[in-house]
């Protein structure tokens, strides 16, 4: 009974943080202030060597 | 724009290009483009075996069941397996400024020793030794060799990134990484099995029935999803980018692309089957994130196509970027037909049946064989130190080769699936089945060889390449003419306002 319980709760519990994970990671890619930061790693191919 | 990538460019310094291990990528890039060949031809093959039975020469070696997984395995494992590793460790060492981790010694292990699974694999298949798991095929011994090859391709790339320079890890080798790390996963969790002897061939899988299954597709679908996908996404994310010459669209759309295909990715695979033993909740719950998957890939594809925004007449001119964005139309072509195959309801007409193989095709030519053909042009003039491609115009020939030989193949595959699944379920007035099975195998053979042709047309093209780019490797230059950018046409409102 305790068992299925913990199973119960944990398995809701670690769906519902998964969520909340990537409700922050939707935030943190969209947050204004990094904006300029990640306008700036997608030049980073383009950085690699004096090529061409 | 330009002038901002070239001062960034000169920041980095050629001192690292020297560094970097290009002899290990122009080992994949040849291996790949010899596996692919091998690949399509086993393809043709079999299609045509469809056509003209006799073509199974009547030898157990060269049967339909025999070779098709000699077919899968080449194109997918050997053709994409090789560009996929080649084109990581060119992209990690460029993108972390870092030489290869654990010098060439190591990488020219994990080449070699890739190879070696490949014909260990392919062999056994032509032998009959098999342990019956469709893209799992290889015995216990192949599978405990691949293992130990997969984990060192990881420590190479891994430390690569640990060693890096640039601060920040670029997307593309997110994408590479969940590549490699889900790859270890799924074929040690699926191959898990226990040898009937040391020195046998034959092994059985340590879970049975539906929980076999279930495992098998939770394995094949996620082949597809970071084999297929998740790996030539980070081929996406850099060789668009470089070969258009400006940034991805969306860095921040790439995060969001990237974390949404890794949390749903992986729930999709009980659509492989639906109405079977499989609990109806597991069923339903694959059908779901099937269908939520459909954002993630639109996402990507959006993202991959908006990066030419403002550039889009490179398209006319540049027949190696059309390869690359071509492919990401095939891409969300085949990841919006994915998720309506996998709901239940069109499940029933759709699978079993030769739809599946037009819809796998449409992914495999369409999107995986196009983007890496794009990722071979970028590459062998580079690695090779060439001044360009021996012939663009060759590119093109090839490019319109190889599409109409794919839409020859989809279209044919489509008729020829909805076809065979209608007539399956066709009932007479008095309930009994309208057709018997050779009925519908009849039926199919004009589709199967127009199939074939399409599959002639689309190895055409990869022969057209393959000399286009040996005569790159040998430093020739072709006489042509160059594609020029059209002179602005004024529109017609236009000219009627000019004074004359």
């Amino acid at each position: 009974m305790d068992n299925e319980i913990l199973a119960t709760v944990g398995g809701t519990a670690w769906g519902v943080w998964l969520m909340i994970l990537f409700a922050g990671i939707i935030f943190w890619a969209f947050r204004p202030k990094n904006k300029k930061r990640f306008e700036d790693d997608g030049m980073i191919p383009f950085r690699e060597d004096g090529e061409r | 724009m330009n002038q901002g990538i070239m001062a960034a460019g000169a920041v980095g310094g050629a001192q690292d290009a020297a560094a970097y291990n290009e002899d290990i990528v122009k080992k994949f890039t040849i291996a790949a483009v010899i596996w692919a060949l091998v690949g399509f031809l086993a393809g043709i093959l079999i299609a045509f075996q469809l056509v003209f039975p006799a073509l199974n020469f009547d030898l157990e070696w060269t049967t339909f069941g025999r070779l098709r997984p000699v077919h899968t395995s080449a194109v997918v494992f050997a053709f994409g397996g090789n560009i996929l590793i080649g084109t990581s460790f060119y992209i990690v060492q460029r993108t972390c400024r870092a030489p290869l981790f654990g010098g060439p010694g190591l990488a020219n292990f994990i080449f070699w020793g890739y190879q070696a699974f490949i014909v260990l694999a392919a062999s056994g298949y032509v032998l009959g030794v098999t342990q019956s798991k469709e893209y799992a095929e290889p015995e216990w011994y192949a599978d405990l060799w691949l293992t130990v090859i997969w984990v060192l391709y990881l420590i190479v790339y891994v430390g690569t990134i640990v060693k890096r320079r640039e601060p920040h890890i670029y997307v593309a080798n997110w994408f590479y990484l969940a590549f490699i790390i889900t790859i270890a996963m799924l074929h040690i969790g699926n191959n898990i099995a226990v040898p009937v002897s040391l020195f046998g061939t034959k092994s059985y899988i340590a879970s049975a029935g539906v929980r076999d299954a279930m495992i098998q597709w939770w394995y094949g679908h996620n082949a597809v999803g970071f084999f297929l996908t998740a790996g030539f996404l980070g081929m996406m994310y850099y060789f668009i980018p470089k070969q258009a010459e400006r940034p991805v669209y969306s860095y921040r759309l790439s995060i969001i692309h990237f974390w949404a295909l890794i949390f749903l990715y992986v729930w999709a695979g009980p659509h492989h089957l639906h109405y079977t033993a499989l609990p109806d909740w597991a069923q339903t719950l694959g059908m779901t994130f099937s269908v939520m998957l459909w954002v993630p890939s639109w996402g990507g594809m959006i993202n991959g196509f908006m990066t030419l925004s403002g550039a889009w007449d490179k398209l006319r001119t540049d027949p190696v970027l059309r390869f690359l964005v071509t492919s990401v139309a095939f891409y969300g072509m085949s990841t919006f037909e994915g998720p309506v195959m996998a709901i239940k309801a069109v499940n029933s007409l759709s699978h079993y049946t030769d739809w599946t193989i037009g819809h796998v095709h449409a992914g495999a030519l369409g999107w995986n064989a196009f983007i890496s053909f794009g990722a071979l042009y970028f590459l062998v003039p580079r690695l090779w130190k060439r001044e360009r491609l021996y012939s663009i115009r060759l590119v093109t020939l090839h490019f319109w080769v190889a599409t109409l030989g794919v839409v020859l193949y989809i279209v044919s595959m489509w008729i020829s699936g909805i076809m065979q699944g209608l007539m399956w379920r066709a009932y007479d007035e008095l309930g009994f089945l309208q057709y018997s099975f050779i009925e519908t195998v009849e039926a199919m053979r004009p589709y199967y060889a127009i199939r074939g042709v399409g599959g002639v047309l689309f190895i055409a093209g990869a022969v057209i390449m393959v000399y286009n780019l040996w005569r790159t490797v040998k430093g020739d230059i072709r006489e042509e003419a160059a594609y020029e950018l059209a002179p602005h046409a004024p529109a017609p409102h236009e000219v009627e306002k000019t004074p004359s």
